[in-house]
């Protein structure tokens, strides 16, 4: 065991299924000798050689593209998009094509493609960097979208990621890659797309997050502790497929619950957890599921990211709108 | 008092003529049938002639068939090919087994000829999935839809064969209109950049529906697009299935010798509408352009040239026109015989294992399949 940090449990995960499987590429703008412009690549390409590890010109759409092919030949590509927000130049090769390859051709092909992409606020990261844009990933069948808040979760996801024959959307929030360490088996271990977890476990209300924001739902729980409020933290994990039972189980059991997302509120994908609860569990409700979002604004101007990014207080806030409706 | 011309610090009509200079046509067969360039002549057998006629002469029945059977509602999208025989059977007939073809909507004979069955094109043409699964070992994919991504997945499924040294070739073909698009730049940049052993066809039909190619770029010519990404570009008469193959097979050996990827600008026609669905050539094009471009009928000239070398005449043409026609009756009954697409079916081809909320619904489906 060792304590890392989250990118350090991303580079782990890289390297040990790099060392697994021949098949696995991994390339992107300046992820070989440089290492990745968060150092999430270091050392691959000493180890792993230029063939395997290796940088591409500065062209999302052509690096979609390259993963599409790549993976028609056999390979297993890792490629890397430098920020989230450069999505939109790529929107075709995930969505319009590797989402539907093996739809598309009736099974005879697929895409095992698993894109790793930092996105994410509170680092006053320049225009376009740190937007959360996972709401759209979510709307597209064929896609697996995966949002790790712990090393020891990342490590986990992504070798599931890469190990899975369909594509997967896996993205890193950049304010939690080294904001704290965590014990990380080493070697190889894989927890399941697709599956929450419950970060703590509680009796009052459900608090369904993901991100950055599971760790402030922590601490909101731990301020509401403080009033006698039990609440239960539930992490998705993966944001598509939404682990259905786990939340469905919680909220049987608290019968009251909010959905916490960065994102704005008519982006992100907490609209989807509450409809979902709506359909199966609202004989438990003793109150509406209410949404802990960003306001309807572009992502804001680094300076106005702290009054603008959600956070533990603003969970509380709604915590007990939901626990005295 | 006018305004003084300043001195212009470069000569960029000279510029422009020397790039034109670079791009000219590659003929080996003029409008007659006569050879005009011997040196530029591939070695081809007799026989390989005849059958690069057979399938030029085929593929033509194939779209006449494929009209009227559009037109009858026994087909669905259907994008018209006549005029574009050499351009796409002369580029296919260079292939071999190995090598990877990504066409694009139009280019349904090539795959048709590197062993996609024909009953599964018509298929692809009404909307069923197993018109696109492809039988293991072609190695073509579906006819792409949008515009220039089949250019960025050649680029990295040609990187793939050189990362497994195999002796292949990834080949893709765009129209006129497609070479504007931003991944037809990055995909032959990212070849060049990785000396990819990659091909890229632009099938210059002069229109992008109504749009002309003058109204894509003020570029003289498409092949010198290449120059941007630093990879060789060839312009051929696009109506020449001999100077085609040529251009195409000198392609592939470049390529498979480790020397990258090369573009090549094929100068042909549509003699048909955009496609099935409701495109009117007579609103943008003239009579007049029309007229000119059947003069230059890829099947007119190769057909002069092999009977005049004496191993082509009406008999052989007319076997040729009646066994397509039987095939492609053989084809479309296949095609109705396919069973009707479930939602079940759907559902089972989107991932390797269905994710909690298809399962879901895959139950449900069943349940109402079953009734």
């Amino acid at each position: 065991m060792a304590q890392l940090t989250m990118i350090q449990a991303i580079t782990d995960a890289l390297r040990t299924e790099m060392r697994n499987d021949e098949k696995v590429l991994v390339f992107g703008e300046d992820v070989g000798k440089n290492g990745g412009v968060f150092r999430a690549t270091e050392g691959l390409q000493k180890e792993f050689g230029e063939d395997r590890v290796f940088d591409t010109p500065l062209a999302e759409s052509g690096i979609g593209g390259l993963a599409i092919g790549l993976g028609l030949q056999g390979f297993r590509p890792v490629p890397e998009l430098q920020f989230f927000g450069f999505i939109y130049e790529i929107m075709d090769s995930v969505s319009g094509q590797m989402a539907r390859m093996r739809y598309r051709s009736g099974g005879r092909y697929n895409s095992p493609i698993t894109i790793r992409t930092p996105f994410g606020g509170g680092v006053h990261t320049p225009e376009m960097h740190a937007d959360s844009l996972e709401g759209l990933m979510a709307q597209q069948p064929g896609l697996k979208v995966v949002i790790p808040s712990t090393p020891y979760d990342a490590k986990g996801l992504l070798i599931s990621s890469i190990r899975d024959n369909d594509p997967v959307i896996f993205v890193e929030h950049m304010k939690l890659y080294r904001s704290f360490r965590q014990e990380v088996p080493e070697g190889e271990y894989t927890i399941p797309l697709g599956k929450a977890d419950v970060k703590r476990e509680g009796t009052d209300i459900s608090i369904i997050a993901y991100g950055a924001m599971v760790h402030e739902a922590l601490k909101a729980a731990e301020e509401l502790e403080k009033d006698g409020v039990s609440a239960e933290v539930i992490d998705l994990r993966t944001v598509s497929p939404l682990d259905i039972d786990t939340i469905i189980a919680s909220v049987e059991k608290t019968g009251r619950a909010m959905v916490v997302q960065e994102a704005q509120k008519q982006a992100g994908i907490a609209a989807n957890v509450v409809a979902e609860i709506n359909d199966r569990a609202i004989l438990s409700l003793e109150a509406p599921v209410l949404r802990v979002t960003a306001a309807d604004t572009v992502f804001p101007f680094s300076q106005a990211e702290q009054v603008w990014l959600p956070n533990f207080k603003d969970i509380i806030e709604t915590a007990n709108k939901v626990l005295h409706f | 008092m006018a305004a003084k011309k300043a001195k212009a610090l470069f000569d960029v009509n000279k510029q422009m003529e020397a790039i034109k200079d670079q791009f000219q046509t590659l003929q080996i067969l003029n409008e007659e049938g006569e050879v005009v360039n011997k040196d530029a002549m591939p070695d081809l057998s007799d026989e390989q002639l005849k059958e690069l006629m057979t399938r030029m002469v085929y593929t033509r029945v194939l779209d006449q068939r494929s009209i009227s059977l559009n037109r009858q509602g026994r087909l669905g999208f259907y994008a018209p090919t006549a005029g574009q025989e050499a351009s796409q059977l002369g580029s296919q007939f260079a292939l071999e087994k190995e090598d990877f073809i990504l066409p694009g909507y139009r280019d349904v004979p090539q795959i048709v000829w590197h062993g996609l069955p024909l009953y599964q094109a018509f298929l692809f043409s009404r909307g069923h999935y197993e018109g696109n699964n492809i039988p293991e070992g072609v190695n073509v994919i579906s006819p792409q839809i949008i515009i220039g991504a089949q250019y960025v997945q050649c680029a990295g499924v040609a990187l793939g064969m050189k990362k497994k040294n195999a002796k292949s070739v990834a080949i893709t073909y765009t129209g006129d209109g497609g070479t504007s698009q931003g991944d037809f730049y990055e995909g032959i940049n990212f070849a060049g950049a990785f000396k990819a052993p990659a091909i890229f066809i632009v099938q210059n039909n002069r229109y992008a529906i109504s749009t002309p190619v003058e109204k894509q770029s003020a570029a003289k010519t498409i092949a010198q697009k290449a120059v941007a990404a630093g990879i060789p570009g060839i312009q051929v008469d696009g109506m020449d299935v001999l100077a085609v193959y040529a251009a195409v097979k000198d392609a592939r050996e470049r390529a498979i010798n480790g020397e990258g990827p090369t573009l090549i600008e094929t100068l042909t026609y549509r003699y048909g509408p955009h496609t099935m669905a409701g495109d009117d050539p007579t609103r943008y094009r003239t009579s007049d352009i029309d007229n000119e471009w059947e003069l230059k009928d890829p099947l007119v000239r190769f057909r002069k040239y092999l009977e005049n070398k004496g191993i082509w005449n009406e008999e052989m043409e007319a076997a040729v026109i009646e066994r397509a026609k039987e095939e492609i009756k053989e084809a479309i009954k296949k095609a109705d015989a396919t069973p009707k697409q479930k939602v079940t079916d759907l559902l089972n081809i989107m991932y390797e294992e269905m994710p909690v909320n298809v399962k879901e619904q895959y139950e449900i489906y069943k349940e109402k399949e079953s009734k």
